[in-house]
């Protein structure tokens, strides 16, 4: 057996939920993901296939964590096709995680980073702070976590989709600058598509407000080693993937912009 | 007693301490190089570069075992004309740099040595000894004859120090120690990687999509300070650590063991990028302690020792 989190160890589903449109949940049971922060990501094993880091999407409800796969290659595919009791290899939980800090979070969450922010709501929420949180997708049907984010949230709760076909009609970041506007707020948390996550960014630099934004690379080794996943002097697989103002500053010509693809060029991100 | 100095000449690349990190290790990109120079090396060695992009193999690629870690990265790698630009970025940022680099051919090997000598790298260094890349690229480090060939064709193509890093993976690594010095090597780099596998007992399968990796950190440090040893009797040109240095005192045993320099991998997963720093500190403070003023006069002292205990014995077996 593991003795330690950086071995891989199998776990086998005990629930496999279907949240929206592209979007599961995969439950397990692991002392290792239920000892995990906000913010953190297993490295999720298809043994023939893939390896992929996955944000934890709950952490330790009574002993059960999981993960919120978008199935968007063959991977993600595969893992969305699994059953209870299936079994994949996971090792972690790995990065640094968000820090709570704020009595007033803004938190802005982009299609499938909704699943990273709930266990930081979670924690928040019990040390009684009063989150604002915008749920954001291209259309009603993507919004993950919906229910979820209601009933912890309430009226705290503001849905995005960028086609107007929920809540506030247009981009996320753009629905956050608003509310910036407004003021009110001592910190802000994103996670998402990097270019929703770079205006969040500008806006907070120029609220004056800090920023904890959850960066996504190509992992490979998940142990700081390798530097596939480098964005500036920084490994997102250890150094993050949770980013701070300082941090994105350093970073300010890659961050929305580039980053490296397997064989470590620059290409442009995806979002 | 001189004043006491950390520099190290190695085969005419010039380092502020003897600490680099090891070929392969963060070695993506040049801010993270910058890093590692920033955290205290002497210098920094990139990442494996060859003639075309390679996205190296599929996940999962490293997988911890007992006191190490088992890889197959695969050789991923932008390519040399990608890459020349990062190698001018880490001159232009001011850090001593090694390109270490591969080939599938001996006319492979001599024109990404070229190119990386063109973009400005300090030294090189010839990778022949990628275990993870054996059924594309064969393993050049198991056939001595191969290792004479291509140095001496990296050599006329370059003005630069050559260090060839060799493979632990081999009956008898002085013999491919004495071709790489006979091609015209100025260093040996020693060694990559010892072949492994993991197997999962529930999966029941090899748990690299490679099947086999290579072995690093402290598992195999007994094993490649042998190598040194041996490859620092065999040959005359200088010979550079790797394997498994953690602490000062690893990087004393390659030192007194006849290393002149070493590389430091797998410790930055387990200790962070301080490391480099304070293995560069601790010889330092192991120099002052012992009255040495340079790092080049406790290098090979151990094979003194070892020669007078060989007589002693000798002696006492005479006696009896």
């Amino acid at each position: 057996m593991p003795t330690t989190l950086e071995e891989i160890r199998r776990v086998r589903l005990t629930d496999v939920v279907s949240e929206c449109k592209d979007f599961t949940s995969l439950w397990f049971r692991d002392p290792w993901a239920a000892e995990g922060r906000p913010g953190q990501y297993i490295m999720a094993w298809i043994p023939g296939l893939d390896e992929v880091p996955m944000s934890l999407s709950t952490i330790d409800e009574g002993g059960l964590s999981s993960i919120t796969v978008r199935s968007v290659g063959e991977a993600t595919e595969a893992l969305s096709a699994l059953e209870p009791g299936d079994g994949i290899g996971v090792r972690g939980p790995f990065g640094n995680g968000y820090r709570a800090e704020g009595r007033r979070p803004l938190m802005v969450a982009g299609g499938s980073g909704a699943a990273s922010l709930a266990p930081l709501v979670k924690e928040m929420l019990a040390g009684g702070a009063k989150p604002t949180f915008v749920l954001g997708a291209r259309s009603s049907d993507q919004l993950v976590f919906m229910d979820r984010y209601r009933k912890m949230l309430g009226d705290g709760l503001v849905v995005s989709t960028d086609d107007g076909s929920m809540g506030y009609s247009g981009y996320a970041s753009r629905c956050a600058a608003e509310l910036m506007e407004r003021g009110g707020f001592d910190h802000v948390y994103t996670c998402g598509p990097e270019l929703m996550m770079v205006m969040v960014f500008r806006d907070a630099e120029s609220a004056g407000l800090p920023v904890q934004a959850s960066l996504e690379r190509f992992i490979k080794c998940a142990s700081g080693l390798c530097g596939a996943c480098a964005v500036g002097p920084y490994r997102v697989c250890k150094d993050g993937p949770v980013f701070d103002s300082a941090m994105l500053r350093e970073i300010r010509g890659e961050f929305g912009s580039t980053k490296m693809d397997l064989s470590g060029r620059a290409v442009p991100v995806d979002h | 007693m001189s004043k006491l100095s950390l520099a190290v000449d190695v085969a005419g690349l010039r380092l502020r301490n003897p600490v680099m990190n090891a070929a392969g290790v963060l070695g993506m990109s040049p801010p993270i190089l910058k890093r590692v120079y920033d955290s205290g090396a002497g210098g920094v060695v990139t990442k494996s570069v060859g003639p075309v992009p390679r996205k190296g193999h599929q996940n999962p690629t490293l997988v911890r075992v007992s006191c190490g870690a088992l890889n197959a990265m695969g050789l991923p790698n932008p390519g040399d004309d990608y890459y020349s630009d990062e190698i001018r970025a880490l001159k232009g940022m001011g850090v001593p740099t090694v390109a270490s680099f591969f080939g599938g051919s001996v006319h492979e090997f001599a024109e990404v040595a070229r190119k990386l000598t063109e973009a400005g790298a300090d030294a090189l260094e010839l990778n022949a000894s990628c275990p993870n890349v054996v059924d594309e690229l064969g393993m050049l480090a198991a056939d001595a004859g191969n290792v004479e060939k291509v140095t001496a064709a990296v050599k006329d193509e370059t003005r630069l120090p050559v260090f060839v890093k060799l493979s632990p993976n081999v009956t008898s690594i002085k013999d491919v120690a004495r071709a790489a010095e006979w091609g015209g090597a100025d260093a040996i780099t020693a060694v990559n990687t010892l072949m492994g596998i993991a197997i999962d007992v529930d999966f029941r399968r090899p748990v690299l999509t490679n099947t086999t990796g290579g072995l690093s950190g402290p598992a195999v440090k007994p094993v490649a300070l042998r190598c040194v040893w041996e490859v620092s009797e065999a040959v005359d040109i200088p010979v550079i650590g790797c394997g498994g240095v953690t602490t000062w005192t690893d990087a004393v045993e390659y030192l007194l063991a006849g290393a002149s320099a070493l590389e430091v991998g797998t410790a930055v997963m387990t200790h962070g990028f301080q490391v480099y720093g304070e293995i560069a500190e601790g010889i330092g403070a192991y120099m002052a302690e012992n009255g040495f003023s340079r790092v080049e006069e406790v290098v090979g002292l151990a094979h003194d020792a070892g020669r007078d205990t060989k007589s002693k014995v000798d002696r006492c077996s005479i006696r009896v």
